[in-house]
């Protein structure tokens, strides 16, 4: 419908969802909200890689065995995160053994695998989708910027990648929230650089993903109980505010991003959380429960990805930003 | 560069626009603060540095031993506080203080030797052992190469 967004005739079910944290999420406001937390980084493997790929499959498992499907019964798992080649993902799915499409969405991967599952339920593909994402605050530390041992200062506009992995279950049929409609984004670039403001590099492509979502469905802000963007952080989140508004679109107070409801701020973590584990344990925790609790009947996800790599960022090239929205009615 | 041509309708406000806006949103470096503490955490490490060397010296080492012997005892205790995950807590607190004097370089090599260990020796800790003090050890030497040059030219 419209120039970005599907709508679903048969709306896949949110059948399960599942979420695995790390301490220091699960210190944070909502620790309660997860299914399971670390008590370390590292959870007794021989690497932060190997801990993190195990995560995702924990929290995959967890999905599954909450659902009560059989394996056999789900045709494909979606799933991401944020190192090189997907080797989380890559890895976690060895241990599943189910048909994988491995997704790079940057730390938007959650909302994005989500939108395509829904389409592989709703074009007939597929009757049983398993979406899986993670990251680790130490892999994506040392992939995306320094030794974690070293002593150095982090901006005040820094965010803190998450330690943590989500996981749902689609299917075609059950009782659960639904998957109404997707819109696909696009990529923006408003060249901004500063791999340490990552949030003002995403809220453009956050804000256009929006400006469409609305235009397309001929909806308002307020028709929604929640706009949740996936990792903004505060200093994002208040320039997508600022750039929808004069863009003639007021969000209103129902606006918030997950990189900010995860953590507070005597954590020291800046301006919040970022990171694809982060949009999926606080969408599969903490929002998937209001929704069921009946406290949230109408959800705008809209996960929020930066799209440079180390080498892009050396090179001098600005960051760009992407943003997917999906849909999600009690 | 970016220079993107956006189907209608997007956002109305141009890149230009947006760096301003995006200035004024990302919370200011706090300056003072940072150069307090780094005055502080730089001076006290230098204090010690400073103690050990008189330590040494009322031990019978010559001024120019002494502070030789001083800077291998500041290496290792800054290469000590970062193997007990120490040194970075001050490096967060303390900034370019903690950054500048000598247990900041022993801090640069230790972490990433201890970082790249789950890699292997050779091609883990070996080729990333100088990831952030390789930069400081190429421009230092070119430097003293070429004020070396200037200098005998000079005499």
């Amino acid at each position: 419908m419209g120039n970005q967004t599907v709508v679903f005739d048969n709306p896949p079910v949110i059948l399960s969802s599942y979420s695995v944290v790390g301490p220091k999420e699960g210190q944070g406001p909502l620790g309660k909200t997860f299914s399971k937390v670390w008590n370390d980084q590292l959870n007794g493997e021989k690497s932060w890689e190997v801990a993190e790929s195990k995560m995702l499959q924990e929290a995959m498992q967890g999905a599954i065995d909450q659902a009560g499907i059989p394996k056999d019964q789900i045709d494909v798992m979606l799933a991401g995160d944020l190192l090189n080649q997907l080797i989380s993902t890559n890895f976690a799915a060895r241990q599943i053994a189910l048909p994988l499409i491995g997704i790079y969405g940057a730390c938007s991967t959650m909302a994005l695998s989500m939108a395509v599952g829904s389409m592989l339920i709703d074009g007939g593909f597929a009757e049983n989708v398993l979406v899986g994402v993670s990251s680790h605050h130490d892999t994506a530390e040392r992939q995306f910027r320094a030794p974690t041992e070293q002593g150095t200062q982090r901006p005040m506009s820094a965010q803190w990648t998450v330690t943590g992995a989500g996981s749902v279950l689609l299917g075609r049929t059950g009782a659960g929230p639904r998957i109404t409609s997707a819109t696909i984004g696009r990529v923006i670039d408003f060249e901004q650089k500063d791999a340490n403001n990552m949030g003002s590099a995403m809220a453009p492509a956050v804000a256009d993903t929006l400006v469409n979502h609305f235009h397309d469905l001929q909806r308002k802000p307020a028709e929604y109980d929640m706009v949740v963007s996936g990792d903004l952080g505060a200093v994002g989140l208040a320039l997508a505010g600022e750039v929808l508004k004069q863009s003639g679109i007021d969000m209103g107070t129902k606006f918030t991003d997950c990189g900010v409801m995860i953590f507070d701020a005597s954590q020291d973590v800046h301006a919040g959380a970022s990171g694809c584990g982060c949009s999926s344990v606080v969408f599969a925790g903490e929002i998937m429960q209001k929704i069921k609790m009946g406290e949230l009947k109408r959800v705008l996800l809209v996960g929020s990805g930066a799209l440079h790599s180390p080498t892009s960022a050396l090179q001098g090239e600005s960051i760009p930003g992407i943003g997917h929205a999906v849909v999600i009615e009690a | 560069m970016a220079k993107q041509r956006l189907r209608q309708p997007t956002v109305s406000v141009t890149p230009e626009q947006y760096k301003s806006l995006a200035q004024q949103y990302t919370p200011k470096p706090t300056i003072i603060k940072n150069v307090v503490r780094a005055f502080v955490v730089g001076g006290l490490i230098c204090a010690i540095g400073q103690v050990i060397t008189n330590l040494f010296a009322a031990v019978g080492l010559a001024r120019v031993e002494a502070s030789a012997a001083a800077t291998a005892m500041m290496i290792f205790l800054g290469a000590l506080l970062t193997g007990l995950g120490v040194y970075d807590e001050i490096g967060k607190f303390g900034g370019a203080g903690s950054i500048v004097p000598v247990t900041g370089f022993a801090n640069s090599i230790v972490a990433p030797a201890m970082e790249f260990k789950r890699e292997g020796y050779i091609l883990g800790v070996g080729s990333k052992l100088f990831t952030i003090a390789g930069p400081v050890l190429v421009y230092g030497i070119a430097t003293s190469i070429v004020i070396g040059i200037v200098y005998s030219f000079l005499h």
